[in-house]
């Protein structure tokens, strides 16, 4: 094998890929054949760093130089510059956001990455996740190994126990535990699957594991699979992730090459075939009795529990099923024991919990920290803050099913019971944030539209009272509400939550009674004021133009779609307040500000 | 695409990650650096012989903790091609007028030996 003095890795994640990173790779390995440097600089492909906010991103080894929004024309410059004479090219390397404005030319200097710890995201972003040998060079397989030939089932249990490892899918169940049943269940044939039928609008963590590093999933099924006594496991990713599914299917591939699938797995008696089953997206089949009827080829909707999986799961076998995330722990856990992973984390939430942060935030993107860090570090420290000097008003936990967060609980911090005590959940580590600009009823609104679309009908409360919710919050932003509203929305939210069978409806009304419970002067300004603070409701603004500054350049009224506004050259215009759909193009490009909105 | 070969066993599995070590090396720190002169002066000396020098004798010997890195002009063009080389723990050194011979002396006695090659020290920080 030969030695490559330097290694170029770009990020071939969805955030990266989507900005253009796959042009980046394909002038990287232009330029660096046509300056010869192609046998001595290596080009990998790699998963997501996690600032994909600063993407394409291409780092470069050994010195660790972290290049954002690399573009092609960009690639010259560091082929001859980094790689040939060995100048790092400043000019793209990671700026901080402060008024500093300080360079960082070494990937584990920013500030982005001091305050995370990564465990799950260990490879992400540091190795091929196409090249199975890059992830055995990283300590890859050898828990699998170490359970399979040191350990009994019941040792390898009792380290998943000792970890305090808790499901990251949202609801938090001891993961240990969760196998014990499914291990205890009598029955010849068990199954385990994956969750991988990730929806929560703005959440992405589970996507970019299995695209940056399949094999550790693989690996933590493989030692779930050996702890229950299953033989056959399934992984059940939606089709809207096909570079996650992609990645997969090579590294199950690499893995039943190598024997590390299959019969007699390293020379034991241990069995194991892992399948892939693509779901269409349905957000209900993220739930598990749902996702279980979806792979036996039925329609995905939920079944009453008991029977729990534990005993009669798929195909009426114990199974057990367990997140994305949840699987990516288990290899270092088993690895470096229980003990060291229960180190990390809180007094009742161990470990680290990765969170996909959008929103109204500097660097979008994904980081994991340990369980106990509050909601302020993650977003402020890490997260860079609020764009463009905005205020702060709320962040989503838990997507849909979560709840909406004030500055004041910005000081929670992240383990399961503190979140839930706040009415919103931990879920599977959406956060979403927003601004001054954003508003909360509207916001709500969003979130509830969502699950309403989502709702597979069964139960007649998430089917019927969402709709009734949705069409009170969207005559509130009509300015057609009225304050007898707000009770009637927490009576059909509790109604709905105790009358639906899964935690799809049980949670639907979080986002709806969280937002009431901590932006009621919100609401109330949308029905009392009738305005809407925000500004963002169409029905409850208005756009003016003050004729005292109003130059008459014309520019509003030919940006207008719908010609809404009049006046003569040079003269101050007006706008049509019956015509004007409140779309604010004018207000853009009105080059003296004369356009106002209230 | 190479044939994976199949693992049947832990000592299977250690040996690959053994060979798979080298994939990865250069992307972890805290190891022995060569770092090799690239300016305009170092290339017109003959630098770039000096690095494929550099890297075939690497590989030869199965140094596979080397990080091998390139840096500007220092402005000791007359001593060009220059190369240094760091120890963990231990004083940088810069060799000048390396020519491709000296590289292989230099890894042998210094990277290998740990004897710094003193006839062609030209310079020390620590």
């Amino acid at each position: 094998m030969a030695l490559y003095r330097a290694h170029v890795l770009v990020c071939k994640g969805t955030g990266c890929t989507a900005s253009g990173s796959g042009a980046v790779f394909d002038a990287l390995k232009k330029e660096l054949e046509h300056r010869g440097l192609d046998k001595e600089v290596m080009l990998v492909e790699t998963g997501c760093h996690g600032m994909c906010e600063m993407g394409p991103i291409v780092v470069v080894y050994p010195e660790g130089a972290f290049y954002c929004k690399v573009t092609a024309e960009d690639v010259p410059e560091i082929v001859e510059e980094h790689l040939y004479k060995g100048r790092i090219v400043q000019r793209l390397l990671y700026t901080t956001h402060d008024e500093k404005m300080e360079k960082i030319p070494h990937y584990r200097d920013i500030p982005f990455y001091g305050k995370q710890l990564r465990i799950a995201l260990k490879n992400c972003g540091y190795i091929n996740p196409d090249n199975i040998e890059e992830y055995i060079a990283r300590d890859g397989y050898q828990a699998l190994a170490k359970a399979l030939l040191e350990m009994t089932p019941e040792e390898t249990l009792l380290s998943v126990k000792n970890s305090g490892l808790r499901g990251r899918g949202g609801a938090g169940f001891p993961t240990g535990k969760k196998w014990e049943f499914a291990r205890m269940a009598p029955g010849d044939k068990k199954y385990i699957i994956c969750n991988a039928d990730e929806g929560d609008p703005g959440a992405f963590m589970d996507r970019s594991v299995l695209e940056g590093d399949p094999h550790c999933v693989v690996e933590g099924m493989l030692i779930g699979a050996y702890v229950i006594g299953a033989d056959e496991g399934y992984i059940y990713c939606r089709a809207e992730y096909p570079l996650a599914i992609k990645r997969l299917k090579n590294a199950i591939a690499q893995a039943e090459e190598m024997g590390l699938i299959g019969d007699n797995i390293m020379g034991t008696d241990f069995c194991f075939h892992l399948h892939i089953k693509e779901g269409a997206g349905a957000f209900v089949c993220g739930e598990e009795t749902a996702l279980m009827a979806s792979i036996e080829g039925k329609r995905g909707m939920p079944k009453p529990r008991p029977p729990f999986p534990a005993n009669s799961g798929l195909w009426g076998k114990p199974t057990n099923i367990n997140n994305v995330e949840t699987w990516a722990n288990i290899p270092q856990i088993v690895l470096k024991g229980g003990e060291w992973y229960s180190s990390v984390g809180t007094e009742t939430s161990k470990g680290t919990k990765i969170f996909a942060l959008t929103g109204k935030v500097n660097n979008t993107g994904l980081v994991e920290v340990p369980m106990g860090m509050t909601i302020r570090e993650i977003i402020f420290d890490i997260g860079g803050g609020i764009p463009n000097g905005k205020k702060f008003k709320a962040v989503q936990l838990g997507g849909p099913s979560g709840g909406c967060l004030p500055e004041h609980l910005l000081d929670t911090p992240v383990d399961y019971e503190s979140i839930n005590a706040t009415g919103a959940i931990m879920g599977s580590g959406g956060m979403v944030v927003t601004d001054e600009d954003t508003c909360i009823v509207d916001f709500a609104k969003f979130f509830l539209t969502f699950v309403q679309n989502e709702s597979c009908g069964k139960c007649p409360f998430c089917r019927i009272g969402t709709k009734r919710m949705l069409e009170i919050l969207e005559r509130i932003c009509d300015g057609k509400g009225r304050i007898e509203d707000l009770d009637l929305l927490e009576e059909l939210a509790q109604k709905v939550k105790d009358g639906s069978l899964c935690a799809l409806g049980g949670t639907a009304p979080n986002p709806v009674l969280t937002t009431l419970k901590y932006f009621r002067d919100e609401y109330i300004a949308h029905i009392v004021d009738r305005k809407c603070p925000a500004k963002v409701c169409t029905a409850l603004i208005h756009y003016t133009i003050d004729p005292e500054k109003c130059i008459g350049c014309t520019k509003c009224a030919r940006q207008c779609p719908v010609n809404a506004i009049s006046g003569e050259i040079k003269k101050p215009h007006l706008i049509d307040q019956d015509t004007c759909i409140k779309c604010g193009q004018c207000m853009a490009v009105c080059p003296v500000k004369a356009i106002s909105v209230e | 695409m190479k044939v994976l070969e199949k693992i049947r066993s832990l000592e299977d599995l250690r040996r690959i990650k053994e060979q798979s070590k080298d994939l990865t090396a250069a992307r972890s720190g805290g190891k022995t650096r060569i770092i090799v002169g690239m300016g305009t002066c170092g290339i017109a000396a003959g630098a770039r012989e000096v690095m494929t020098v550099i890297l075939e004798e690497l590989d030869k010997k199965g140094l596979k903790e080397v990080a091998v890195e390139t840096t500007g002009c220092i402005g000791m063009c007359q001593k060009e091609p220059l190369v240094d080389v760091i120890r963990p723990g231990e004083p940088r050194i810069t060799y000048g007028d390396v020519g491709p011979d000296d590289v292989v002396r230099i890894i042998t006695e210094h990277l290998v030996n740990g004897r710094i090659v003193e006839d062609k020290v030209i310079g020390q920080t620590d």
